[in-house]
């Protein structure tokens, strides 16, 4: 049956679209605004992006922060996909519930509570605070998000797969290289992208874990926002939103294009 | 033969192991660390606290452990207040974000089947892009001469600005545009599956729509309520982001509490304290929230 659309629905979901998306209209409108002014159109312009190149601390900042995106994003998604196997192949092991328990945790866990323990444990250990600490804090953030995604993949395939690989006699190892992985590609793709943009947009954790040399992009955005809106960083802020928009736009037109040859295939 | 048994044993072993194991050292020991810190005292250092733990002086250990920095949490009224004022704070955003959210996830739900991923995406994008950058973006909305009082001014609504930011309305305004997506997922979810035919089967009955709604739609729609607030509540009781940058200094909040503690008075032990004060309020939802999400990833087909 067609399920109909009130005039109720659609006033709902105009607003709540309005609601989601005008903030961030405004903010990219008014990057390209002449005057310092952030709230007063005084023309168009693209000086503030000329502004934020010339700005050596923001960028310093924006290269520190991919640098750690890349890494913790890499390791998350490695470790994340062993996790989501663990906890989807793997069956009853020995303090399973333990494990799902640190995997749920630190993705609903206020972030001022994780950052916290980070620190006092690295201080601990007694390594120096800095890029390898904020790279670490970061994996282990988002580690479980990855995992969420990978297994969600793996709770929907067809195992059928992976058993007929083993019953010709393919070791485990390569029934994962050569099955496995390939069908749970496009949701580690996903978890990556999450991780990355999770980890590119942290202020509480990377504070917390920062040290001299790693100021990261958010922590640079966050002291300059305490001291006024500034034109710099709507400039800075619509760039970081065009990279998430292509990143986003990219992942979900490749997991539609997996599911699209899936389907091509079950026929 | 017996290579490749071990090959398979030891790849078995290594997948839950690795994982397992970072998540014990870079999760689970820091945890214990805040627990044990919490319990010491201040000192003027670096690190800005004395250990209490020094290997193989296990009388030491307990010897120095004691309550003072929980005494003080119960002694100065601030702590009670932050810790309570968040718990209301979050709540009432939770309340709001039902009642922004549900409509919108109804409305997505209603939507023709060939929109719907697209909707969906719409409600994730925003979720994607910085946090910071979306609060960011409500100062220049919300501030004195900001867009909202431009656009109330030109309107004709209003002849003084509007003090809106730094007010604790600001903050109900932030959490509810920074959660709506983690609302409007699960709720999505859920009402996506509902069997329309029963709606029409109590409409053909002759009861009323609003009756149908709380007899119908509300309790089928339970899960996705119970998910979206609990990931909503949770997170926005520890929030520092949006009280600090958006809520002024009468915004008491636990998150912001900590931090204050942390980086500006340098009270390690309190901080810790107010951690495990934070975790306290928060550990039955967090429970709550890990079995109702562990049953919903393994009831799923």
């Amino acid at each position: 049956m067609t399920r109909r659309l009130s005039l109720f629905n659609v006033t709902a979901l105009v607003l709540g679209f309005a609601f989601l998306y005008l903030p961030i209209l405004l903010l990219v409108v008014y990057s390209f605004n002449a005057s310092r002014l952030v709230t007063v159109w005084g023309g168009f312009s693209t000086q503030w992006y000329g502004a934020l190149f010339r700005n050596q601390a923001l960028m310093e900042a924006a290269w520190v922060t991919l640098r750690i995106a890349l890494l913790s994003a890499s390791l998350a998604t490695v470790l994340g996909t062993l996790a989501a196997l663990a906890l989807t192949r793997y069956g009853r092991f020995p303090g399973r519930t333990l494990f799902t328990g640190m995997v749920y945790a630190p993705m609903v866990m206020p972030e001022v509570i994780t950052g916290l323990s980070l620190l006092l444990f690295f201080v601990a250990i007694d390594l120096d605070r800095g890029f390898w600490t904020i790279t670490l804090a970061h994996t282990t953030l988002t580690l479980c998000f990855v995992t969420v995604v990978v297994q969600s993949r793996l709770m929907t395939f067809d195992r059928s797969l992976e058993e007929a690989a083993m019953d010709l006699g393919a070791p485990p190892l390569r029934t994962f290289f050569s099955v496995t992985l390939p069908l749970i590609a496009p949701s580690i793709v996903a978890g990556f992208l999450l991780a990355f943009t999770l980890s590119l947009d942290d202020l509480v954790i990377a504070s917390f874990n920062t040290g001299p040399g790693a100021t990261t992009l958010p922590i640079r955005i966050y002291s300059q926002v305490r001291l006024g809106l500034s034109p710099e960083v709507n400039a800075a802020s619509t760039i970081l939103i065009g990279i998430v928009t292509l990143g986003v736009v990219s992942a979900t037109l490749l997991s539609k294009r997996s599911v699209l040859r899936s389907r091509r295939n079950a026929h | 033969m017996t290579g490749r048994t071990l090959t398979r044993r030891l790849t078995e072993g290594l997948v839950p192991a690795v994982p397992y194991l970072w998540l014990g050292v870079l999760f689970l020991v820091p945890f214990l660390i805040v627990l044990k810190i919490s319990l010491s005292d201040p000192a003027v250092a670096q690190p800005p606290y004395r250990p209490v733990f020094e290997w193989g002086d296990i009388a030491g250990f307990f010897g120095g452990l004691d309550l003072e920095n929980f005494e003080l949490l119960t002694q100065d009224d601030l702590y009670l207040t932050a810790t309570l004022s968040s718990v209301r704070i979050a709540a009432v955003s939770t309340l709001l974000l039902l009642l922004v959210g549900f409509p919108v996830a109804y409305g997505m739900a209603r939507a023709p089947e060939r929109y719907r991923s697209l909707l969906v995406a719409l409600v994730i994008l925003p979720f994607w892009t910085s946090f910071l950058i979306r609060i960011y973006a409500w100062v220049a909305i919300l501030k004195p001469e900001g867009f909202l009082t431009q656009a109330l001014m030109g309107l004709g609504l209003i002849s003084e600005p509007i003090e809106i930011l730094n007010t604790e309305t600001a903050v109900y305004i932030g959490i509810v545009y920074a959660y709506l997506p983690f609302m409007v997922l699960p709720l999505y979810a859920t009402l996506e599956k509902m069997d329309d035919t029963l709606l029409e089967a109590a409409l053909d009955l002759g009861s009323p729509p609003w009756r149908s709604f709380w007899t119908i739609t509300v309790p089928l729609a339970m899960p996705g309520i119970v998910a979206g607030s609990l990931l909503c509540f949770i997170p926005a009781v520890g929030e520092f982001v949006i009280p600090d940058l958006l809520g002024g200094s009468e915004t008491l909040m636990i998150g912001r509490q900590l931090w204050s503690e942390f980086f500006s008075n340098r009270d390690w032990p309190l901080a810790s304290s107010v951690a495990i004060l934070l975790l306290i309020v928060l550990v039955v939802p967090i429970v709550i929230y890990r079995d109702v999400e562990a049953r919903r990833v393994e009831t799923r087909p």
